[in-house]
């Protein structure tokens, strides 16, 4: 309370934990759901990444005298209608979900933010110009766009991920832009003019750090959509095909047979399910990790 | 026979870090036709104290541990939700600070008037709006009869503190609770809103009860005055007792921190550092509208270590001119010259190495630090940009600026939302004068801030500019504080400058009106001495 701070002790060293994401670090450590969510997270990772040694099937291994069988001690988690171990195809399925959630959203994130803090930063004609692009690129038919892309550059599971990325940014430039607006207006980024910052690092020290919380939360969201938007063009041929694998196409075949095997929807589903309830702990958990308001005991 | 009568009054917060005792055992009484004040700074439990009686207190965490607030035969605390609703309004009504927040910017005037008569009094609608006409006629609202179909927006902040005024008369209440009514606005609107307090008063015999962190604005309104502090009325007594034989130690630092000595230094130099030369600085109109002319040929000249006082009400273009200077903001006409260098077309990059000599402290403490920022990073950001130290010696730099302004260094680690606004502001002024800057704008530095914290910063800011060498543009609209702190002293009016000169004459001898309106209007002259007459406390 009292503004007299009369007892100056006479400390020259620093304390650890200096920048914000030092700090951020030791309050997400404190978080035992984030953490949960990360550990979880990690697994499912180092599993797919290891499903060659881990499982004694192939993905592609066929049984047909088989066929879909329940889960059973040779099969934990069952087979597919061609006698195909589930597990491992979960596994090798993970990659690409996994794969596409990472990149694409990378993407997303990259080019969204970069975009929508600059539009918000420059206001006026800049600002105009570059959200009116954005709405026409938003306007323009997802599907033609991949479909171009396909007959261009050929089938290319990377290139299809970056396709992806360059779509899911658009919203999240939109988001970005907002928060900048606003932030923009505060004193704390005209001090930081008066001090001679150049845009760039204001833009990069003072606008997005302080739209962080938002940025986190849209990016846990656009991760299920891409994941979601893979098995769609790989449902209509334009992404990965069998024998190979990913989570959408797993739980889309799963849909129609859910009557007769259900475990042909319900593991991959499960194995979606739960590596999204991890992210959105992990989301929720940085979220108040980066805003030392949020966290203080 | 008081109207309201609070004994012993003690509400308790139970939060998660603990017990706050926010009003610890208070009692006090209000008297028809009078006024009882409650002064306190920031976080006292003045706003808590008056609200509870009208369970406007959110319970739990709140709760209220002992007392009784006697009100028409009636204990206040006990009474249930909807009892307590007829008496909002009806018996005791508030007057809120903001008056940009209390009126419902979707509604017009009339229709938020007419809402509590027929709520309260089952009135038709055409009686109660009739009575609204009346009811902004005697808060002097002129043309009320088309006012009554206005939109709130299309009021002044003083107009639209009548509104709020009248919102609050129209039930005819016995007793108003009056909260800062005037602090949102500018001297001579208070100075207004005060005097028609006053006549209201007399007229309706109510009792008022007027909360306020500032001493000077009730010296002529009160008839009783209670200090509160830390929850408990540290000195409670009649006006005249308090004013002028202060016991507690507190109401005395209250009384002596209303600046209203003249401190003169002649240090200063007859060389220019700044000329301004006809600026003009416009801002373009909504949809075709006319542009506003922010600065309207404004010409001035800061001397080489002098403190200049910049006064002005809200919309005279004060701050615009300050930003104007820092080149914070297009120019429209005009010439700015820095040490002789014309920098009135300089691009940002061709600002920079000067932002060195040249920085801003700015208003409002809390919005002018980086949140997610520590002391650390803010303070050592314009250091590592300017290079002003080299990379090993930064964090004792950094300790050393924290020592000059009064920071603890343990706290080098904390962001600002951990620090009082006063504490904040000397984080601002840290950053400000890490650069060794030759010049500083000072836009308002202590407007935000509590009473006694106000004296502590401005002493500060003497401190660093003796300490520094500096040239200071202080912009301010109060005048007391300018008075404190300037050598020479411009006054602004609508993007005009309309006089100039040392800060002895222009406060024994103004030449222009609007100054002598200005200067009228500083509240409790009478009692503080702080106008014409050259007597201090």
């Amino acid at each position: 309370m009292s503004e007299e701070s009369a007892v100056v002790q006479k400390i020259d060293a620093m304390p650890k934990g200096v920048s914000l994401w030092d700090d951020a670090w030791l309050r997400l450590r404190k978080n035992k759901l984030a953490m949960f969510g990360l550990l979880f997270l990690i697994v499912m990772m180092l599993l797919c990444l290891l499903a060659p040694v881990l499982t004694p099937y192939g993905y592609e291994e066929q049984d047909l005298r088989l066929g879909a069988t329940a889960p059973s001690l040779t099969h934990w988690l069952g087979t597919d209608n061609f006698g195909r171990d589930m597990l491992t195809r979960i596994l090798y399925g993970g990659r690409v979900s996994l794969l596409v959630g990472f990149i694409a959203t990378s993407v997303a994130l990259l080019i969204g933010v970069t975009y929508g803090s600059i539009a918000g930063y420059a206001g006026g004609k800049i600002d105009g110009f570059m959200m009116r692009l954005v709405d026409i690129i938003y306007a323009l038919p997802f599907m033609i766009f991949i479909v171009l892309l396909m007959v261009v550059f050929g089938r290319n599971l990377l290139l299809l991920f970056l396709a992806i990325g360059a779509v899911e940014w658009l919203v999240m430039a939109r988001i970005v832009r907002g928060q900048v607006q606003n932030l923009r207006q505060q004193e704390f980024v005209e001090a930081a003019i008066s001090l001679g910052l150049s845009p760039s690092a204001i833009i990069r020290k003072h606008l997005i750090p302080n739209a962080l919380g938002p940025i986190i939360v849209y990016t846990t969201l656009t991760i299920p959509n891409v994941m979601l938007l893979e098995a769609f063009l790989s449902f209509l041929g334009l992404g990965i095909q069998p024998p190979q694998s990913s989570w959408g196409l797993l739980i889309s075949y799963g849909v129609e047979s859910m009557e007769e095997y259900p475990w042909l929807l319900i593991f991959p589903g499960l194995a979606l399910t739960m590596t999204l309830f991890a992210l959105n702990f992990l989301g929720d958990g940085l979220r108040d990790a980066l805003d030392p308001k949020a966290s203080k005991d | 026979m008081p109207l309201l009568e609070t004994t012993d009054l003690r509400i308790h917060f139970h939060t998660r870090n603990g017990l706050v005792k926010a009003v610890d055992g208070i009692s006090f009484s209000v008297m028809e036709g009078k006024t009882f004040a409650i002064i306190g700074e920031s976080g006292s439990g003045k706003s808590v104290a008056c609200y509870s009686m009208l369970g406007l207190v959110p319970m739990p965490p709140g709760k209220i541990e002992s007392g009784s607030v006697k009100f028409e035969n009636q204990d206040l605390l006990t009474l249930s939700e909807s009892q307590l609703r007829k008496i909002r309004g009806k018996g005791i009504s508030i007057i809120f600070q903001d008056p940009m927040t209390t009126l419902n910017p979707f509604l017009k005037i009339g229709d938020q008037l007419i809402e509590p008569l027929r709520l309260h009094f089952g009135m038709s609608k055409k009686e109660a709006w009739q009575k609204g006409i009346d009811i902004l006629t005697e808060v002097g609202i002129k043309n009320p009869v088309q006012r009554m179909k206005s939109w709130p927006f299309e009021f002044s902040g003083g107009m639209r503190q009548r509104v709020v005024i009248a919102m609050a008369l129209v039930t005819e209440p016995k007793i108003i609770i009056a909260d800062e009514p005037t602090t949102a606005l500018d001297v001579t609107v208070q100075a207004q809103i005060l005097k028609l307090l006053k006549q209201l008063q007399i007229r309706r015999n109510i009792g008022i009860i007027f909360i306020s962190h500032d001493l000077s604005v009730v010296a002529d309104i009160a008839d009783e005055i209670a200090v509160m502090r830390n929850g408990v009325f540290v000195e409670q007594g009649f006006r005249d007792a308090i004013f002028f034989n202060p016991q507690h130690d507190y109401t005395k630092k209250l009384l002596a921190a209303v600046p209203a000595k003249e401190k003169n230094p002649e240090r200063r130099d007859n060389s220019n550092l700044i000329e301004v030369d006809n600026l003009s600085v416009y801002f373009p109109g909504n949809n075709g509208e006319e542009a506003v002319k922010a600065l309207d040929d404004v010409s001035l000249k800061i001397k080489r270590h002098e403190i200049l006082g910049l006064v002005g009400e809200s919309g005279s273009g004060k701050s615009t001119c300050g930003r104007s200077i820092m080149r914070l903001l297009k120019l429209t006409q005009g010439k700015i010259l820095f040490e002789g260098q014309d920098i009135s077309h300089y691009s940002m990059s061709e600002m920079k190495p000067l932002r060195r000599q040249m920085q801003m402290i700015f208003q409002d403490p809390y919005a002018s630090l980086n949140p997610r920022m520590t002391v650390y990073d803010t303070l050592a950001e314009p250091l590592l940009l300017h290079k002003i130290v080299p990379r090993n010696a930064l964090d004792k730099e950094v300790f050393s600026l924290m020592d000059s302004v009064g920071l603890a260094r343990e706290s080098i680690l904390r962001y600002p939302h951990e620090f009082s606004g006063g504490q904040r502001q000397r984080i601002a002024i840290g950053r400000a004068i890490a650069t060794k800057p030759s010049f500083i704008v000072a836009d308002e530095p202590v407007s935000a801030l509590d009473v006694t914290i106000q004296a502590q910063i401005l002493d500060l800011l003497l401190q660093l500019v003796d300490h520094f060498n500096l040239t200071m543009l202080f912009i301010s609209h109060d005048l007391a504080v300018v008075r404190y702190l300037s050598d020479r002293v411009l006054v602004m009016k609508d993007g005009k400058l309309i006089e100039e000169g040392e800060v002895h004459q222009i406060f024994t001898t103004p030449k222009n009106d609007y100054t002598k309106t200005l200067l009228d209007a500083i509240p409790g002259k009478s009692l503080l001495g702080v106008s014409q007459d050259n007597s201090s406390i």
